[in-house]
């Protein structure tokens, strides 16, 4: 199997960056997955609560179109969104101490792993129902075309609205892509095909799973599909597209292929796959199809600095997991009853009055 | 007999009913091949076929909506919500016309349908997977509530749930799904619905409780004083809400703390406090405790376990009430 989709006589516009924008994609993609590989370590040692969707196997989705877009157009996504978090560039240490529960994590610990918030990079979380997002996104960006043609501030916004190919059967989705379809909205719905809605294959839960981009025309929206287990393929497909999409102010939807090599969630007997499946697509691991092409096509990196790079992102992330470990619980005098109404008022509850809470590290 | 947990009597229910009833069916996220996210459907679906234990597709307003339409159509299907948050995009078809159809059409068209929900938290999980909102369904006239608490409840109320002629939301306290094993009788029996049990009888003092936070009052009450007589009474139903058992035994002790999971205002606490005053209030010596969840979102993790009343904060209820 080839480890890079590179055709060198097309237009390619990853062609045109600079190594060093390859390199950090490089670094991000390793960062990710290695946050992962602690987290699920954290996890199995009882040190995160709840459930943990990890993201390994699907970094090149988000390394390749956040490279896409500006640094202010506005996303939000579902749960699985660890990766979303550090790709816009959450420190990897509140965003741990947010999986520990700790106080300064990303939402002070009173979010957890589903909930990854970074309002300064233009994060607006992720969702624990899924689908909701959905229509919240079409909303943020109807708010970025009303700034920028109504109130004349602003540049003109694209909002990247992330979702699972389970979450394309929520009814939500479909009155979001309606209404962005009917107002000419500049969402563009990223569905992160992974194959499974928990346990469910697509084509089992899911009509015309080969051709979701029908359900997008149906709204008069212009879809595409992109394989996205290659980031400069990713990268090469999406920012045209956005950048079309941005220029006329309409939505968008992408059926962006890729695979989830670990379980659902940390508990997932993975019963309806098989081991070779998920081999077939670590074959084409992103991250490896990446160092190969900076290591052996564009030679911008060496087999040393490499090892040195991994070493560094192994050590962020180490040091991240202190980070959380030593950083305190919330405590629950303060915290149990902030952040629930602005202007603390008597009366809200008859137990105690809502207070101001620690300051969230992240604003 | 066999000693079985809460989820193996749910399971065993569910497999009795159908058998003994081809019109009952099951459906929802994963429920078939995977047996459900807690594994309550394990083995259904190989044991009645595809056709009957449904994998549907990740739409809980289609799930709900379709029951309903199954139920209106002669069947009397069990959909499950995996978990109680995600009733939230459910909540119109549930609550706008499960609950109405049979007024709306005076009586022509009833809902036989047993909605299976996990609720309440405990399992460190975050919001939305941890709550407890079992007080807004009872506030909706056409819907009956039930959240057993036993394995020997659970198995007898889910055949009532499901041989009931009205919509049956069926909470299960996801806490104690697996926290211990009773002895489950092999053949069907049913428990009623609306009816509260009296887990201990006592004279100076009633605890009042339902589904996971029962076994957190059975706690409590190991560490009270010897002479502090309690009677304890889990509610099982909260609607039909059982008003003669909570009559009987306030009137005879005079004294009440309820206790539940849920924030404490409006919380079903707020309904049962109401009827006691309405009806017991010349034997009243104390005004009714709550000792409930707080008014604030359902915590992480770290902070859970300050949220949810505990045997501490319930005995130390007990004990100001005890003392008014
Ligand atoms: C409304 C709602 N229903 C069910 C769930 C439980 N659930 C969480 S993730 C999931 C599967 C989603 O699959 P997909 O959208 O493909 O995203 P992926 O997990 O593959 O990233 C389900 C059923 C939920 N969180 N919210
Ligand atoms: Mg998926």
């Amino acid at each position: 199997m080839s480890m890079t989709t590179t055709d060198p006589g097309v237009n390619r516009p990853s062609a045109a960056l600079a190594d060093d924008i390859l390199l950090g994609w490089l670094r991000k993609m390793l960062l990710i997955r290695e946050f992962e590989i602690r987290t699920m370590a954290a996890y199995q040692q009882a040190k995160i609560g709840g459930f943990c969707h990890i993201y390994n196997g699907q970094e090149a989705v988000v390394t390749g179109t956040f490279a896409a877009i500006n640094d202010d157009d506005p996303i939000i996504t579902a749960y699985r969104d660890h990766g979303h978090a550090l790709a816009r560039g959450m420190d990897p240490r509140h965003c741990m101490a947010e999986m520990y529960g700790r106080v300064s994590g990303c939402a002070k610990g009173k979010g957890g792993s589903m909930h990854m918030f970074d309002k300064p990079n233009w994060l607006f979380g992720g969702h624990g129902i899924v689908g909701a997002q959905t229509p919240v996104g079409a909303g943020l960006a109807f708010g970025a075309k009303y700034t920028h043609e109504v109130l004349k501030r602003g540049p003109k916004k694209v909002c990247l609205c992330f979702l699972g190919d389970g979450a394309i059967n929520q009814g939500a989705f479909h009155e979001a892509m309606n209404l962005a379809g009917l107002f000419s909205i500049p969402v563009i719905y990223i569905i992160e095909n992974n194959g499974y809605s928990m346990g469910t294959a697509i084509h089992r839960g899911t009509t015309m799973h080969d051709k979701l981009y029908k359900k997008a025309e149906a709204n008069a929206i212009e879809p595409i599909e992109i394989d996205g287990m290659d980031v400069l393929n990713v990268y090469d497909k999406f920012k045209p597209y956005a950048d079309m999409l941005r220029e006329e102010q309409r939505p968008g939807f992408v059926d962006l292929k890729t695979y989830r090599y670990q379980g659902h969630s940390m508990s997932d007997p993975q019963k309806y796959r098989t081991k070779e499946e998920v081999g077939e697509y670590q074959d084409r691991d992103p991250i490896n199809s990446l160092a190969h092409h900076v290591l052996s096509q564009r030679e911008c990196l060496t087999e040393d600095e490499f090892k040195a790079l991994q070493k560094e992102v192994k050590a962020q992330v180490k040091e991240a997991v202190a980070f959380a470990e030593a950083d305190p619980a919330p405590d629950p005098e303060a915290e149990l009853y902030s952040d629930v109404y602005a202007n603390p008022q008597p009366n809200l509850s008859p137990i105690r009055d809502y207070v101001e809470g620690a300051k969230n590290p992240l604003l | 007999m066999a000693n079985l947990t809460l989820v193996q009597a749910i399971n065993l229910a569910l497999t009795q009913e159908m058998e003994a009833d081809s019109r009952v069916i099951l459906l929802g996220e994963d429920v078939g091949k995977n047996g459900g996210v807690f594994r309550v459907t394990e083995g259904l679906q190989a044991r009645f076929g595809a056709d009957r234990v449904v994998d549907t597709p990740l739409a809980e307003s289609g799930i709900m909506g379709s029951a309903i339409g199954l139920a209106m159509g002669g069947l009397r299907p069990v959909p499950e919500i995996q978990f109680e948050g995600f009733l939230g995009p459910a909540y119109d078809q549930l609550t706008n016309h499960a609950a109405r159809y049979r007024t709306r059409s005076r009586g022509a068209v009833t809902i036989p349908m047993t909605v299976r929900v996990p609720v309440g938290g405990g399992i460190h999980a975050p919001e939305l997977h941890s709550d407890s909102p079992e007080a807004i369904y009872a506030h909706t006239p056409g819907l009956k509530v039930v959240m057993p608490s036993t394995p020997y409840d659970a198995k007898g109320m889910l055949i009532s749930a499901i041989r009931d002629p009205d919509p049956v939301i069926y909470f299960e306290p996801k806490r104690i799904y697996r926290a211990f094993r009773e002895e489950v009788p092999e053949d069907e029996y049913t428990v009623p619905i609306g009816k509260a049990k009296i887990v201990e009888e006592g004279t100076d003092l009633t605890v009042i409780s339902w589904g996971a936070t029962v076994l957190q009052c059975i706690e409590a009450m190991d560490n009270l004083p010897e002479d502090l007589s309690i009677e304890l009474i889990d509610m099982r139903t909260i609607y039909p809400i059982d008003v003669d058992t909570i009559v009987e035994s306030v009137s005879k002790t005079g004294r009440c703390v309820i206790v539940h999971e849920a924030p404490r205002t409006c919380g079903f606490g707020a309904e049962l406090a109401t009827l006691i005053q309405e009806h017991c209030f010349l034997h009243l010596e104390a005004p009714v405790q709550r000792v409930a969840g707080f008014d604030t979102v359902m915590p992480y993790y770290k902070l859970e376990l300050d949220y949810l009343p505990d045997a501490k904060r319930i005995a130390a209820g007990v004990m100001e009430c005890a003392a008014y």
